[in-house]
Parts: structure tokens; C-alpha cells; sequence
């Protein structure tokens, strides 16, 4: 469960204010709204990347609100992948892993589970020079599921693809959120993708958070 | 991309301005040659090596310059990084003066550190006494020379360094956090190998910069044969006694160095960077 609570947040010269919203457990939740209308910084300060001025975040029931974006047990998959340049896939799939202490061993069945879920156990030992935008995404998503997150935040992570690995990804998404059960929180300005990915649609209208 | 006949004024106006320039490189280079080749024989060029002061000078410019990329380093990644992430108050002042030595006449740098450390706060009670006081002398010695090559080089590695952490995005920091770094786990273990190759040229600049300053380390450390003569007051001392055959050979090693140094660096740093596959 994500759950918004009069949240304000303040992004360069504009403030989102009093922004209230909740995707229940499981739930697949898509945020729409127009290019600067304050989606992105949303999603931010729920990851923990952006300081909210007042208001609660609670994740999984926890209120995570000043909680550093590392202990919120959320995955976070940016806009353009933004991969790691110098690190091969399996590095980046190892990485959340990594960084928490797993054993070896575990790391290295959690990457070849998530490789073979996601269709990338090919490219294990490439860099992302060279990757599709669909490829991208794909790691991008498996580095972000890597220590079981609860909830899954993507920033319009279809944006830049072409029409077949859009639909492609679309369907990964619903798949892969579902096998693994996280409650997930999609950005994007379009309403198609909107209705052909996610089953709670909201939009953000003059600051604020409405029911599609 | 198809060009126009009509594109040929523009692109020929182009390279020739660009080869005027390459032209005179290879030219003053080129004359540096042809001296040597039809002046130094071959015994001669032997006598020059042979000379404990020139041998002494490689060597003494070869570990301050190295020490000096190295410091240059530790300096230029903070402050680059720094000053590319975070807005501060008095920001544009703070950069204005990291970018000072570059613009400095080199003298005046040399003539800074030697009234900092000699005249300051005053004479008798300056840094310089201090030091001397716990055995440590600056001034006149090779802490001298690589503090002067140090003053002017950091300034370089600093703004390689900045660039460098402007063309990272700071959303793999960002999505490194999210995966349970702290602010230091994500530098060292995303930032730290994205900006590997400019921090390979922000040191190869500090090394060879090193290695062409001259004036502040004249006045700061002076060029006292076997103590702080380094391969550019060799050639300096070296024209100033009329032997200007030692000073083109000197000039010509200084040139060898030099292109050995950038030619090694981007030849590994491609080796180290550019696969498709493996770390």
C-alpha cells in the first residue's frame, strides 16, 4: 500500500500542496498529468529523493515520511533506465543485493531468477552501451526488484519506446509486478498507457490528486 | 551526413584555421628536431644524459610531477563534485577563485606562496618558520616545487573534474540511493567509476602541467642544481649558460614525456573503459 497524506512539496520556483491519494496493496496505480504538472516530484519525495515540506508517506502501513530513500523498501526506475554506465546487467541486478549484505550465493540466484522473469539472461554480461530502450527498461526494472521491494515506483519508464516494445513492456509490467507482489505507482502523461497498464488510474489537476 | 558543394567554403574556412594551428605545433616541434639532429652528435647527446644534473633533474621532475597529479586528485574529485551538485551561497565567487591560478601570471603565483610562507603574518613568525621548526622546509626544497607545480595544476584538474561530474546524471546517484546507499556508498559506488576517465584526464593535465610549469617554482624553489632544478629550469639554466644544444635535447625529452604520458593514459583508459562487455 502507498498512502499520500496532505503532502506539500516544494520543487525549485513551484509547490505541490495538500496532495492526498492512496494505491491499496497489490493495486496497480497510475498517476497522470500534463508535462510540469508536479507528477515526477511526487514520486520523488515518495522514494525519498525530494524533502517534503509537511504531510505523511506511509508505505506498507509505515509512516516512511523522514525516512532515507535506502530504508523505504521501494524501487525506484527512473525515466531513461538511468543505468549505471561501467556496470555489466549482472552487476546492476546484484546491486540492490550488494549493498544489503547478501550472500554470494543468493545474489547470484536472485540476478539469474530476475534475468530469466525478465528475458535479459543474454545480455548478463553486457554493458548498457549499446542496449535497446526496451533492454534498458528491463534492467532498469530488475535492478529495482532485486531486494524484494514492497512497492515499485516507475517515472514514465515507457516514454521512449517504440510502439511493439511498448506493448511488450506493458505486459511484462503487469506480469512481473504481479508474480513478485508489489504495489506499483506509474508516471505518464499519456491516458492510453494509463488505461492499458494500470487498474487505479489518478490524475493531478492544479495540484492536486483526483480519481480518473 | 551528405554535404553540398555549397557546404565546401564553410568546411575548407574551418580546417584551415585549425590546420594553421596544428601547423605551428608541428613546426616549433619540428625545429626542436631538426636542431638536435644537425647539432648534437651522438657522443654529445650521450655527454648530456651523462651529466648528474640532468640526471638528477629527470628524476626529481618525474616524482614531483607524479606526487603533485596524485594531490591534484585527492583535491580536484571533492571540489569538482561539489561544486556540481550543490548550490551554495557565494557560489560564483567560490569557483571565480578556484579558477584564479589559471588566469594568474605564473610569477605572481610564485611570488604569492613566497610571501605567504616567508613574510606572512610576518617575518620572523612566518609558515615557513613554523615548519623549519618541526624539520619540515618548504621554500627553497622540493616541498617548494611541489606545492608550486600543486597551486597551478589543481586549478586544472578541478575544472576537468566539475565537467565531468556535470555530464553525470545525478539520477544514477539518485536510483543508487533508493537501492540502500548512503550519500557515500553511491559516490564510490556509482560516481566514483562513471567519472573514472575524466579523473584519468584530471590527473594526466595535473601531471604534464606540472611538468611545463617553470616560473613558480623558480621564484618559490628556486633551480639549485641537483636540489630543486627540474627538466624546465634545466632548459632555462641551461639557455641563460649558452648551451643551447643541452636545452633542445632537454626540450626534446620533456616533448617525449610528455606525449608518452597522453598516449599511455588514453590507450589504457580506452582498454579499461570502452568494452561492450565485462567491468
Amino acid at each position: 500500500m502507498i498512502k499520500v497524506e496532505n503532502l506539500t512539496v516544494r520543487a525549485g520556483g513551484f509547490q505541490i500542496e495538500d496532495v492526498s491519494f492512496e494505491i491499496p496493496s497489490g493495486s496497480y496505480g497510475v498517476l497522470m498529468g500534463r508535462t510540469g504538472s508536479g507528477k515526477t516530484t511526487i514520486l520523488e519525495a515518495i522514494c525519498g529523493l525530494k524533502q517534503v515540506v509537511s504531510g505523511s508517506i506511509f508505505v506498507l502501513g509505515e509512516d516512511v515520511t523522514r525516512k532515507p530513500a535506502g530504508a523505504r523498501g521501494i524501487g525506484f526506475v527512473p525515466q531513461d533506465g538511468s543505468l549505471f554506465s561501467t556496470k555489466t546487467v549482472r552487476k546492476h541486478l546484484a546491486f540492490g543485493p550488494s549493498v544489503h549484505g547478501w550472500k554470494s550465493e543468493d545474489i547470484e540466484t536472485r540476478v539469474d531468477e530476475l534475468a530469466n522473469d525478465l528475458g535479459i539472461s543474454h545480455l548478463l554480461d553486457r554493458k548498457p552501451h549499446g542496449l535497446s530502450g526496451g533492454e534498458r527498461q528491463r534492467v532498469a526494472l530488475g535492478r529495482a526488484l532485486a531486494v524484494r521491494p514492497g512497492v515499485l515506483c516507475l517515472d514514465e519508464p515507457l516514454s521512449a519506446l517504440d510502439e511493439d516494445t511498448h506493448s511488450e513492456l506493458i505486459a511484462l509490467l503487469k506480469k512481473v509486478t504481479k508474480d513478485h507482489e508489489v504495489t506499483a505507482l506509474h508516471i505518464t502523461h499519456s491516458s492510453r498507457e494509463a488505461e492499458q497498464v494500470g487498474d487505479l488510474l489518478l490524475r493531478i489537476e492544479e495540484g492536486r490528486v483526483v480519481p480518473r | 551526413m551528405v554535404s553540398s558543394s555549397s557546404d565546401r567554403p564553410f568546411l575548407a574556412a574551418m580546417a584551415s584555421l585549425a590546420l594553421m594551428y596544428l601547423l605551428l605545433i608541428l613546426l616549433m616541434l619540428g625545429a626542436d628536431a631538426w636542431y638536435g639532429f644537425t647539432k648534437v652528435s651522438g657522443s654529445q647527446l650521450l655527454g648530456i644524459f651523462q651529466q648528474e644534473n640532468v640526471q638528477h633533474s629527470i628524476l626529481l621532475t618525474l616524482f614531483t610531477c607524479t606526487v603533485t597529479a596524485i594531490l591534484s586528485v585527492i583535491v580536484a574529485v571533492p571540489t569538482g563534485y561539489l561544486l556540481s551538485r550543490y548550490k551554495f551561497p557565494g557560489k560564483l565567487f567560490v569557483d571565480a577563485i578556484l579558477d584564479m591560478p589559471i588566469v594568474l601570471p605564473p610569477l605572481v603565483v610564485g611570488l604569492s606562496l613566497l610571501l605567504l610562507f616567508n613574510r606572512f603574518p610576518s617575518e620572523g613568525s612566518s609558515f615557513e618558520d613554523l615548519l623549519n621548526k618541526i624539520g619540515i622546509k618548504v621554500t627553497f626544497n622540493v616541498l617548494g616545487i611541489i606545492l608550486a607545480q600543486f597551486a597551478v595544476a589543481c586549478a586544472f584538474s578541478v575544472r576537468t573534474m566539475r565537467n565531468t561530474f556535470d555530464q553525470i546524471s545525478p539520477r544514477t546517484e539518485q536510483v543508487a540511493l533508493t537501492l540502500g546507499c548512503n550519500r557515500a556508498g553511491a559516490f564510490f559506488r556509482v560516481v566514483i567509476p562513471e567519472a573514472w576517465r575524466g579523473i584519468s584526464t584530471a590527473g594526466t593535465l595535473a601531471w604534464t602541467r606540472a611538468m611545463g610549469e617553470f616560473g613558480p617554482i623558480l621564484v618559490f624553489a628556486g633551480a639549485i642544481p641537483r636540489k630543486t632544478e627540474v627538466l624546465s629550469s634545466t632548459v632555462y639554466l641551461e639557455i641563460a649558460t649558452g648551451s643551447l644544444e643541452t636545452a633542445v635535447i632537454v626540450s626534446l625529452m620533456m616533448v617525449t614525456i610528455a606525449v608518452v604520458v597522453l598516449v599511455a593514459v588514453r590507450v589504457w583508459d580506452r582498454g579499461s573503459q570502452g568494452g561492450l562487455y565485462h567491468d
